[in-house]
């Protein structure tokens, strides 16, 4: 058991890796699913057609794919036209991970948002609430609790692409513990790391288990 | 000078015309019962005048605000600028069919919301006012209560005491208790008639014919997208000889 106790600090420092990933996605992917919900639900088709685009792209290709393409993509766009920008490899992974979730939580919410009843808005219009208002105090918080099933999915199968991070080279949990298996020739440090991403979805499990009991004081 | 105004008003879904030319008065303090059957355009009539539906044709007006104008020779009505529209229907109140109460926040966080964020009344105040309505609504200790907790009738009487805490200067009620068994609708039509006692200026759909008749100042019978009668409670359901309205009242006092 010698061997756990050198394996777990460098496992610890990809999970560390891995976290970052999950909880910049998350930061910047569901503020940004909100606004493509919106934007999809627009009366104008200048705005839904590119938005309906854009997330048929985002769930119709691999994410894997897409980290290459931000990373290489913008790369060689940089090259090519001289402008000088490009992205470093971990920014790369943040950005492809987010447009991507922002996808997924888009349709979630767009969903949540349609299932609330005309009723609600027109009682909102009758008592002179603008459409802020409406949106953020009466409809908004209601979308929350229909959500949050369906939003839990998508955050843990999250916790688990972050791996997908290592096709360009982020060293996160899972590309440390292959370099281990390697070293050990052994299968034990991906087996330590399985154990990793089932405690943290685990965790996630039960606080999101507590939210909807949380968000469970009306029908 | 009447406080609603309503004129040859016209309106249509696609090919179907549920309003075919509607006009009446009322006055402030009045209380005025649409009684007719099903799909005669009565509840169409009450959206169109609060604003949740647009008419195609006539004039409505409201406390004396044009709020919506008949076109010259053929062209579209004129409604009027957003802003008027707003005070128009800030001194509109609603009562649904189906409460619509926000079900997310407390019986008195449902009271309070637009008067303080749309009417910019403090919270104390808002709060003061709509503990002494739910007092007046017999619902006294049910501040803290969500909706899901109260019974239909319950919940009917938060919606009505969600709308006077607006201060509206007319309101409309939506079939108020279709949706309420026998039981819990008495409850509900007690308060309309107190409120009928303060001298409210209401409009009420329904299809309580009794209620109606006691209520009302005014009953006006639709069928077909048009007013049949109109007059005092005593015309509409004792005098008036029209074939259609005897018809209509007879199939309710067979029950």
């Amino acid at each position: 058991m010698s061997d756990l106790s050198s394996l777990l600090p460098i496992l610890w420092g990809g999970f560390c890796t891995t976290l970052a990933i999950f909880g910049l996605t998350l930061l910047f992917s569901i503020p940004l699913g909100l606004l493509v919900a919106v934007l999809k639900m627009s009366k104008w088709c200048v705005v839904r057609y590119p938005v309906s685009f854009y997330i048929s792209v985002m769930r119709g290709t691999p994410l894997l794919l897409q980290i290459v393409a931000i990373y290489f993509g913008s790369y060689y766009l940089s090259e090519y036209s001289g402008l000088g920008f490009s992205f470093d490899r971990f920014p790369a992974v943040i950005v492809a991970f987010s447009i991507n979730y922002a996808a997924y939580f888009a349709e979630i919410f767009r969903g949540g948002i349609q299932s609330i009843p005309k009723g609600q808005y027109e009682a909102a219009y009758m008592l002179g609430m603008t459409r802020t208002q409406t949106f953020f105090r009466i409809i908004l918080p209601q979308v929350v609790k229909r959500v949050v099933p369906a939003s839990a999915n998508e955050v843990i199968t999250l916790v688990k692409d972050t791996s997908l991070a290592q096709v360009i080279a982020v060293t996160e949990l899972f590309a440390l513990a292959k370099k281990q298996q390697a070293a050990y020739a052994s299968i034990y440090p991906l087996f330590v790391a399985g154990v990793f991403y089932y405690v943290a979805n685990l965790l996630l499990s039960v606080l999101f288990a507590y939210l909807e009991r949380k968000l469970n004081y009306y029908k | 000078m009447p406080i609603l105004k309503v004129e040859h008003v016209k309106k249509s879904f696609g090919n179907l015309n549920v309003l075919k030319d509607i006009s009446f008065e009322l006055n402030a303090g009045e209380v005025l019962s649409i009684i007719g059957p099903s799909g005669s355009g009565k509840s169409t009539l009450l959206r169109c005048i609060t604003q949740l539906e647009t008419i195609d044709g006539g004039l409505v007006q409201v406390d004396g605000k044009d709020m919506v104008l008949p076109g010259e020779k053929g062209a579209p009505v004129k409604y009027a600028p957003a802003k008027v529209l707003r005070e128009i229907r800030l001194s509109t109140g609603l009562v649904f069919q189906n409460f619509n109460l926000f079900p997310h926040l407390t019986v008195l966080q449902n009271l309070c919301l637009a008067p303080v964020r749309v009417l910019g009344v403090s919270r104390e105040q808002a709060r003061e006012t709509g503990r002494s309505l739910l007092k007046r609504m017999g619902l006294e200790g049910k501040e803290k209560a969500y909706p899901c907790e109260l019974s239909g009738g319950q919940q009917q009487r938060v919606s009505i005491a969600r709308a006077l805490a607006m201060n509206p200067k007319i309101l409309f009620f939506d079939e108020p208790t279709s949706a309420l068994d026998p039981e819990l609708t008495g409850e509900v039509l007690k308060i309309i008639k107190k409120l009928a006692e303060d001298k409210m200026t209401m409009v009420i759909v329904t299809h309580e014919m009794a209620f109606a008749r006691d209520v009302a100042d005014k009953v006006i019978f639709m069928d077909g997208g048009y007013i049949v009668e109109q007059g005092t409670p005593d015309f509409v359901f004792n005098q008036s000889g029209n074939e259609r309205l005897s018809q209509f009242l007879s199939r309710f006092s067979k029950n």
